[in-house]
């Protein structure tokens, strides 16, 4: 096992502490809004006495490292990913340790990334490759929903995908535009991906583990934004198999659908709505979007009777509508109020100096709470 | 799995040399009139029974198109697209490889899909809406068509980084149209291949016409196989009528990549003498005259009147090649006449490996619904 890198230097360094200290790319958090991201006092980060403690950026270098150690059929390539490492340092390491046939760098080419990584596996390897940036996805959006999604049903069953594609996505991290963008509603609507978002290190360690060893092409956005939150990582065993959600909290009175980023989001919401309320969130964190562990959903809300969905992303035909009708198609009868969505706008995603006033915080979260929680 | 290749894949040097001018005139071996030409650089010396092989198969390819053609028009097949014109460029391109070399093929290319072994049975099935991209060419080393135009050289290319990978001496072969090298996959493709200096061939059938554009809308260069200066790899230019002169040159090509001297791009000059498709009208977008020109240069006759000189063909040859193309052209039609459909469920079961709870859901769904209506 080679190192596991510490946190290398990062653009921004020199930019005032963000509140909360350990939150490196982050701004501070909106005013009134208290700082949902004060990792180190997170309930949902429970921390095992023996693992070492990682970032979340450590933890998917350290899943690369393992997943390329345990099988030789595992590539990582991609723009920047091994001579710099990538430009998060996500795969540092790598080409050093496992050599420039199994860890290497491509033109700057999103769709050839991808279209790549499908010879690849036809021809039996188990690509890993990274696109750079969220909105860097959009010229390798053909290659992906028209062959990466299909080629196991158009060779009826004959040929496997086991492409898992690792895209840094989501917004919070003042960039400049096409480096903050959702994606997932993309994939999502595209038959034949599967798709995971995690929301802490040990399960962005565990779901790129599960991701890679899948038969099937997964999408893994990785929440950028939380990057360098640090949790004590247990490589021994999943917490939890492919495809499940995680009660990240639990709470009588309104269920919280939500994933990636804002996992942390919700869960300090939910201090601020028992402190000031006394109601009790329930905060689900999907973690896999595609396959969909709805029962966890649907147990939940028929204890609570009331829902809110939330994500980055713009509101329409996001993520969050596909979830409201399910559980009112599934849960009508248990629902005592109307299933409510906090998410970005339908714009497109704005300028850094706007973007805390986009994104849903735990006020937006807690408008949709109280409306809820007035009904009936 | 095996080993993987202990030394790295080279990457190109071509980035420091010129290569090579590319040749407007194409490489030809045989004349339109069936006489060999005085190209020298290259060999039409094969043994009698590949030279008479390789007329088998242009002619069973022909026969076959016709029957696909005929079926269509009889309403048992949805859509074809014919290869009629193009059997020398397909049939000499696939001809020289190993059957372990992939193919990632358009859609066309009834030709090396009949070299492969693959049956008609197995092309069948796209055009008549039986199953997308035809059904098991992966165990033959071939690829499934490409409806989507281009985007497959990208799989070529990822597969013969897959065989440098592995050790392999095999080559990959994308083959492409011309309207294909408009696409930017293929101009990624090209790319990528040269820079990774990976085992990997470019086939690309310039048949003159991308449904109703021209080869002449399709591009500014001197020619397709031009822009593989560009790319730093060879490009040359052959006649995609004359089987002899595509075989020499894609064997050329498939020498230099197993030999780890990169990738090639070939553009065989050919014609596309039937419609883009059976839904095409090429009346309304080419001239009658045109049409004759190239009919004056089919690639059969001509390669017929070769080998009468060579004392290859014989009547007996011809009756063997009826035969076989007779009996495809049945082996095609029983397979399609009144097949019957595959299982519904097959196509929520081939989506994932791993299927997901909302298929399971769907699929029941589906059932029940078909269960209420029987």
């Amino acid at each position: 096992m080679t190192q596991i890198i510490e946190r290398p230097p990062m653009q921004g360094d020199d930019a005032p502490e963000p509140l909360g200290g350990q939150e490196r790319w982050g701004h501070h958090p909106p005013e009134g809004q208290g700082d949902d991201r004060g990792i180190g006092a997170d309930p949902m980060l429970t921390a095992v006495p023996t693992a070492p403690t990682l970032t979340m950026a450590q933890a998917i270098n350290r899943a690369l490292h393992d997943a390329m150690a345990a099988d030789e059929r595992v590539l990582v390539f991609g723009e920047d990913v091994a001579t710099l490492g990538g430009v998060f340092r996500v795969t540092e390491g790598l080409a050093d340790t496992f050599g420039g046939q199994r860890c290497f760098d491509t033109p700057l080419a999103e769709s050839a990334i991808v279209g790549i990584a499908i010879g690849m596996a036809i021809r039996g390897f188990v690509p890993v490759p990274e696109i750079q940036f969220d909105g860097f996805a959009a010229p390798a959006f053909d290659q992906m929903v028209s062959h990466l999604a299909k080629y196991r049903m158009r060779t009826r069953g004959d040929v496997d995908m086991p492409v898992t594609i690792r895209i840094p996505s989501f917004g919070g991290i003042g960039a400049v535009e096409h480096h903050s963008e959702s994606t997932e509603s993309y994939w999502l609507h595209t038959a034949g991906l599967k798709v995971v978002v995690p929301s802490t290190p040990s399960d962005a360690y565990w779901l790129l583990r599960q991701s890679i060893t899948s038969r099937d092409p997964v999408i893994y956005l990785e929440p950028k934004r939380r990057y360098w939150t640090r949790e004590a990582l247990d490589t021994n065993a999943p917490a939890l198999p492919f495809g499940r959600a995680a009660v990240r909290r639990t709470g009588a009175d309104v269920t919280v659908v939500t994933y990636g980023s804002l996992v942390a989001t919700a869960m300090s919401a939910a201090d601020l709505a028992a402190d000031q309320h006394g109601w009790g969130l329930e905060v689900i964190d999907l973690r896999s979007l595609n396959p969909l562990d709805f029962d966890t959903v649907a147990d939940s809300v028929r204890k609570t009777g009331r829902a809110v969905v939330m994500h980055e992303g713009p509101r329409t035909l996001g993520f969050g509508a596909e979830l409201a009708a399910r559980i009112q198609e599934e849960l009508f009868y248990h629902l005592e109020a109307p299933v409510l969505r906090a998410t970005g706008f339908d714009t497109p995603y704005p300028p850094a100096r706007l973007e805390k006033l986009w994104l849903p915080g735990p006020d937006r979260l807690l408008d949709c709470v109280e409306r809820v929680m007035e009904q009936p | 799995m095996a080993e993987l290749s202990a030394a790295p894949a080279p990457l190109a040097s071509a980035a420091t040399e010129v290569p090579p001018a590319v040749g407007m005139e194409p490489v030809q071996l045989v004349a339109p009139n069936g006489a060999p030409t005085s190209e020298h650089r290259y060999t039409r010396e094969l043994p009698p029974e590949t030279l008479g092989w390789l007329y088998e198969m242009m002619v069973v390819t022909r026969g076959l198109d016709t029957e696909f053609v005929n079926l269509q028009r009889q309403g048992e097949l949805a859509l074809f697209a014919s290869c009629r014109g193009q059997e020398a460029a397909q049939i000499g391109a696939a001809a020289c490889l190993r059957k372990t070399d992939w193919l990632f093929p358009q859609y066309r290319e009834i030709g090396a899909f009949l070299l492969r072994g693959i049956t008609p049975a197995q092309m069948g099935a796209v055009w008549r809406g039986k199953w997308h991209g035809g059904l098991g060419f992966t165990k033959k080393c071939c690829a499934p068509i490409s409806i989507q135009i281009g985007t497959h050289g990208l799989h070529a290319v990822g597969a013969a980084m897959a065989a440098q990978r592995l050790g392999e001496d095999s080559v990959t072969v994308a083959f492409l149209g011309d309207g294909a090298t408009s696409e930017g996959d293929a101009h990624e493709a090209l790319n990528l291949a040269a820079v990774f200096n990976a085992p990997c061939v470019f086939f690309v059938q310039n048949n003159q016409w991308a449904i109703s554009t021209p080869v002449s809308h399709q591009m500014a260069a001197p020619s397709i196989a031009h822009r593989a200066i560009g790319y730093g790899m060879p490009g040359i230019r052959v006649d995609g009528n004359d089987v002899l002169a595509c075989y020499a040159v894609m064997a050329e090509a498939a020498q230099r990549a197993r030999e780890g001297g990169g990738p090639t791009l070939i553009e065989a000059v050919t014609y596309r003498l039937g419609p883009h498709t059976t839904s095409d009208d090429p009346t309304r977008y080419r001239s009658q005259a045109e049409l004759e020109h190239w009919l004056a240069l089919d690639p059969i006759p001509r390669y017929r009147r070769y080998l009468q000189s060579v004392g290859v063909w014989s009547e007996r040859l011809e009756e063997r090649v009826s035969a076989r193309s007779k009996r495809l052209r049945t082996e095609l039609r029983e397979s399609v006449v009144d097949a019957d459909d595959f299982d519904v469920t097959e196509m929520f079961d081939t989506v994932y490996h791993d299927i997901t709870p909302e298929l399971v859901r769907q699929r029941e769904e589906l059932l029940t619904e078909l269960a209420r209506e029987a």
